[in-house]
């Protein structure tokens, strides 16, 4: 795969910026996955950021704990096999999952507990899975938890169903990134009209119920921040890895579909009409955002998706501010922006990877931005401040992908400005313009 | 290792937080990886609630790969010099988290350097992650704050010794996050200036690091809180001979001994007041509350059950009020403030039935099961308790939801809390009897609905498959997608509904 980006520019800055800690991948994974659960090793301060992150979902008996480290765990007073056999022996008992997810935390680095080394001994004496993922702040951002956690699921998953005869493996597709059920049927019908049949999502509702991943299958990911899990495919699983643009937007579904097609020799029939289609009925939304700018502060790796399907609508986006930027899986999503800025005959916004939120907001002091995507930290300042602004996280809880939640997307950007329409603001209520 | 799903009382960092963030010009630096600095968000949602909108004075010197492998000396001190050029705080503290604190890296070296470097003062927060929780780190640090100041102004003769000439007191205690702090502030003040007592300082909310010289002006301190402000009132106790009231004035009776040890206080100054005449008013004409308890309504709560459980001030003030007050019998009180449980104890001793202490959960959870009380007053984990078990809750201490950062006045200290406290007490209750009568009367009206004049008559046929995701919609717009679908399906004469008819319905409709 070649990669053409040399328009665009690459920054980096000092990495001080707001985000979750991706332990957060819990909340919405041990929802998706049925018969999971997920204990995660650390301190109080995890536990305390999923109790206040999550909400009230806290109280809905979720099937997740925390394996809460005490003094005498780190200073080794007690061993760490005996401690986790004890909790998972419980946890077996009370709620009798299919699979325990172990969650390493950035303690669990520091004081280098051999997770890994104690899973597979936990797992043959307790025999119920222990999968390990090492999603801890030290080294990841908010969704590239799941990430960590899809990458540890790939080497999980079987090799050869009895029934799957050869001529079949080089024909099946394997999707991964976690979405709700409803996105999962909507994209599944999508392919079906094109001859292509899905033969398996990573996750799977259930972890009994793993796809097959053969050598040499086609594997296409979701989301962007799913670098890892390719990565692990690829490497690990001999798959061929099918580089698109990420199905956010009807631009970037029909390239999706597009590059899916075109590697099992279809033709999309009738594509492009649809895509046309759905832009008619986006239209009362680009009409209020077009011409209007936008900044993304940077915090869940879906910026370079969004930013692209917001410059097709017409938004003129001033800076895409990122946490980690992986040029290769994300190389055709990097060249399908720059297309669509020339086509929109707009500048191509500078990238920032690890970006400095003080600088952040003297730019956006600066530029004063229409619309400031960004995390809660900022959100209630910037709008204090007469800076509208839309809280990022709601994009990586909301169904975005897919023609039919396009404009789910488009709903999530146009809320502030559609308040503007309907409240009227006193003006004498803000102490300082920004 | 522990099991644990929830927590009452936060990790450490997070008192530490909240003491810096209620300073004004304050500013913290985590010693943090990634993530960590989550607080932001909490005191955000808040401020913007009570305060003026702006960012919080957080920020987080990152702990990453890096540094576990060549130490944050240079990164730390470094962003302890940028945020001093940036802000120009009048104090930077350093803040350690759990995490950092087990790289043992000589912080306190690092804060020795750059103070060298900025003009602001910087602290190291003195608090063990692993010994003690959010409540006690905020008390230790508000004491490690007031000492630094008090030592520094006494070391360049700044300090302020001399007596005020009216009687006046230093309010320690009022912190960010507080349940209610910002009502009971306003209410504390109203309290001293009936007691012709002038306030010297309110400490740490809002307030200035640099006018903590000011405080030993004061003849007493007082503590409405337990859980923060006690440390700090000991040690003036100790350096500057300032005697100290930590009778929380929540409820009649404790307002009362609060008056009296306040009349106490200033006999030590050669001060004579009477406050008879001003408790007799406020008890007759202000609050409510005691007429309230006279009443024929309070009478139907004699003999009501109760369990009371929260933070060591609120859970013990509300067993007081509930059993003296109310009539109500207490099945047992509790606290999560383990580190407090011997005064909790003799706090509550004849109030209620049993007392516990415990910061398990689950364990409340299986006590107010087996002993189904008719009411519940706790946190908002005890609320969700009760709705699960269908016993009302009202929520008197925290950890609590921005549903209990309220816009409107709702003191919890004072005769005007004593109304309040009265309402929640009263509503909690009737809910109660109003669920109890539907019950026994067979739910609300249940009669049918006669005309439907949506109804069309020619029914659209779903498929088993469509049937299912249908059922997988969110319950309050279900309805609305069914009636969009079926209207799609006729706009288009398909007689049933698939999947794929279900998303095209989904995709064509515009809004």
């Amino acid at each position: 795969m070649t990669i053409n980006n040399h328009n665009i520019t690459f920054e980096c800055e000092t990495g001080n910026y707001h985000t979750f800690c991706p332990i957060s991948c819990v909340a919405w994974l041990y929802q998706k996955i049925e018969d999971s659960f997920f204990l995660v090793v650390g301190t109080k301060t995890c536990g305390y950021f999923l109790q206040n992150a999550m909400g009230v979902m806290i109280f809905a008996e979720p099937r997740y704990a925390m394996a809460e480290l005490e003094e005498g765990d780190i200073s080794a007073q007690l061993n760490d096999y005996i401690e986790l056999k004890n909790l998972c022996t419980r946890i077996k008992k009370d709620r009798n999952p299919s699979v325990i997810f172990w969650i390493g935390t950035c303690t669990t680095e520091i004081i280098k507990m051999d997770l890994e080394g104690i899973a597979p001994k936990l797992e043959a004496e307790l025999s119920i899975p222990i999968i390990v993922a090492r999603a801890n702040g030290l080294d990841y951002a908010f969704t590239q938890g799941e990430d960590t956690v899809l990458a540890a699921m790939c080497q999980r998953c079987p090799k050869r169903s009895e029934t799957q005869n050869i001529n079949c493996i080089n024909k099946s597709l394997v999707i991964f990134g976690s979405v709700p059920a409803t996105v999962n049927t909507q994209l599944t019908l999508e392919l079906r009209q094109y001859n292509i049949n899905v033969s398996g999502w990573l996750p799977s509702a259930r972890y009994t119920e793993l796809p097959v991943i053969e050598e040499g299958c086609y594997v296409i990911g979701l989301n962007p921040f799913l670098s890892r899990t390719a990565t692990t495919l690829m490497r690990k699983r001999k798959t061929k890895l099918i580089g698109a643009p990420f199905p956010i937007g009807p631009d970037g579904t029909r390239a999706w579909i597009e590059k899916i097609c075109s590697v099992f020799h279809v033709k999309p029939l009738g594509l492009r009409e649809k895509e046309a289609q759905i832009w008619q009925t986006l239209q009362n939304y680009i009409t209020l955002i077009k011409g209007k700018s936008v900044f993304f502060m940077g915090d869940n790796l879906l910026e370079i998706s969004l930013a692209r399907f917001l410059i097709r609508c017409g938004m003129i986006v001033h800076e895409i501010g990122i946490p980690y930027m992986d040029k290769r899986y994300q190389g055709a999503e990097l060249s399908l922006l720059e297309q669509t800025c020339q086509e929109m005959h707009t500048r191509i916004p500078k990238i920032i990877e690890k970006p400095d939120n003080y600088n952040q907001l003297d730019r956006i002091r600066d530029l004063q931005p229409d619309l400031v995507i960004t995390g809660m930290a900022h959100a209630n300042p910037l709008e204090a401040r007469g800076i509208n602004t839309k809280w990022s996280v709601e994009f990586t809880f909301a169904s975005i992908h897919g023609f039919a939640n396009a404009r789910d997307v488009l709903e999530l950007v146009t809320r502030p400005l559609k308040r503007n329409l309907n409240v009227e603001v006193i003006p004498s209520t803000f102490s300082k313009i920004y | 290792m522990k099991l644990a799903y929830w927590m009452y009382a936060g990790p450490a960092h997070i008192g530490t937080l909240r003491i810096a963030s209620s300073f004004k010009n304050v500013h913290a630096i985590m010693h943090a990886p990634l993530g960590d600095d989550y607080f932001v968000r909490l005191v955000d949602m808040r401020s913007m609630l009570e305060r003026d909108r702006n960012f919080t004075p957080v920020t987080a010197s990152i702990v990453d790969r890096h540094v576990l492998a060549r130490g944050s000396r240079e990164k730390v001190v470094n962003n302890i010099c940028r945020k001093d050029k940036e802000e120009n705080p009048d104090l930077i503290i350093l803040t350690p988290t759990c995490t950092s604190s087990i790289l043992q890296e000589d912080l306190s070296n690092f804060v020795k350097r750059a103070s060298l470097e900025s003009t602001a003062d910087v602290l190291l927060a003195d608090v063990n992650h692993y010994r003690v929780n959010e409540l006690q780190a905020s008390d230790r640090t508000l004491e490690q704050i007031i000492a630094f100041y008090l030592d520094k102004a006494v070391k360049d003769k700044s300090i302020q010794l001399e007596k005020s000439i009216k009687p006046s007191i230093n309010i320690l205690g009022i912190v960010s996050l507080g349940f209610h702090n910002q009502h009971d502030l306003i209410e504390l003040k109203r309290f001293c200036h009936d007691l012709d007592i002038e306030i010297n300082q309110i400490i740490p909310e809002n307030s200035s690091v640099n006018d903590l010289k000011l405080l030993p002006r004061a003849w007493f301190n007082l503590i409405p809180y337990r859980e923060t402000g006690l440390m700090a009132a000991r040690f003036l106790e100790k350096e500057f001979n300032m005697p100290y009231v930590d009778i929380v004035p929540i409820g009649l009776s404790n307002i009362k001994s609060c008056v009296r040890k306040i009349e106490e206080i200033l006999k030590m100054y050669q001060l004579n007041k009477n406050y008879t005449s001003y408790l007799e008013t406020q008890i007759r004409h202000v609050s409510q509350a005691a007429w309230f308890s006279r009443s024929i309504d309070c009478q139907n709560l004699v003999g009501k059950t109760a369990i009371v459980f929260g933070d060591a001030t609120h859970a013990s003030a509300m067993t007081k009020i509930l059993h003296e007050n109310m009539g109500i019998h207490i099945l047992w009180s509790g606290t999560y403030c383990i580190h407090d449980a011997q005064w909790f104890q003799e706090e509550v001793k004849g109030y209620s039935d049993q007392v516990i202490i415990t910061d398990d959960h689950q364990l409340v959870a299986d006590l107010i099961a087996k002993t189904e009380p008719n009411a519940i007053f706790g946190t908002q984990m005890e609320r969700h308790i009760g709705k699960r078990l269908n016993i009302p809750c009202g929520v008197i201490s925290s950890p609590v939801h921005i549903q209990n950062f309220p816009l409107s006045y709702k003191p919890f200290v004072g005769y005007e809390g004593t109304n309040q406290i009265a309402d929640l007490i009263y509503n909690s209750f009737t809910l109660g009897m109003e669920d109890h009568l539907l019950d026994l009367f067979g739910g609300h009206d249940t009669t049918d609905v006669i005309t439907n004049t949506l109804s069309v008559k020619n029914e659209l046929a779903w498929s088993s498959e469509a049937k299912q995701e249908l059922a997988k919609i969110p319950g309050f717009i279900r309805g609305k997608v069914k009636r969009n679908t079926e209207k799609f399906a006729r706009d288009n004469h398909y007689d049933c509904i698939d999947l794929q008819i279900m998303y095209e319905a989904k995709e064509k409709i515009s809004r």
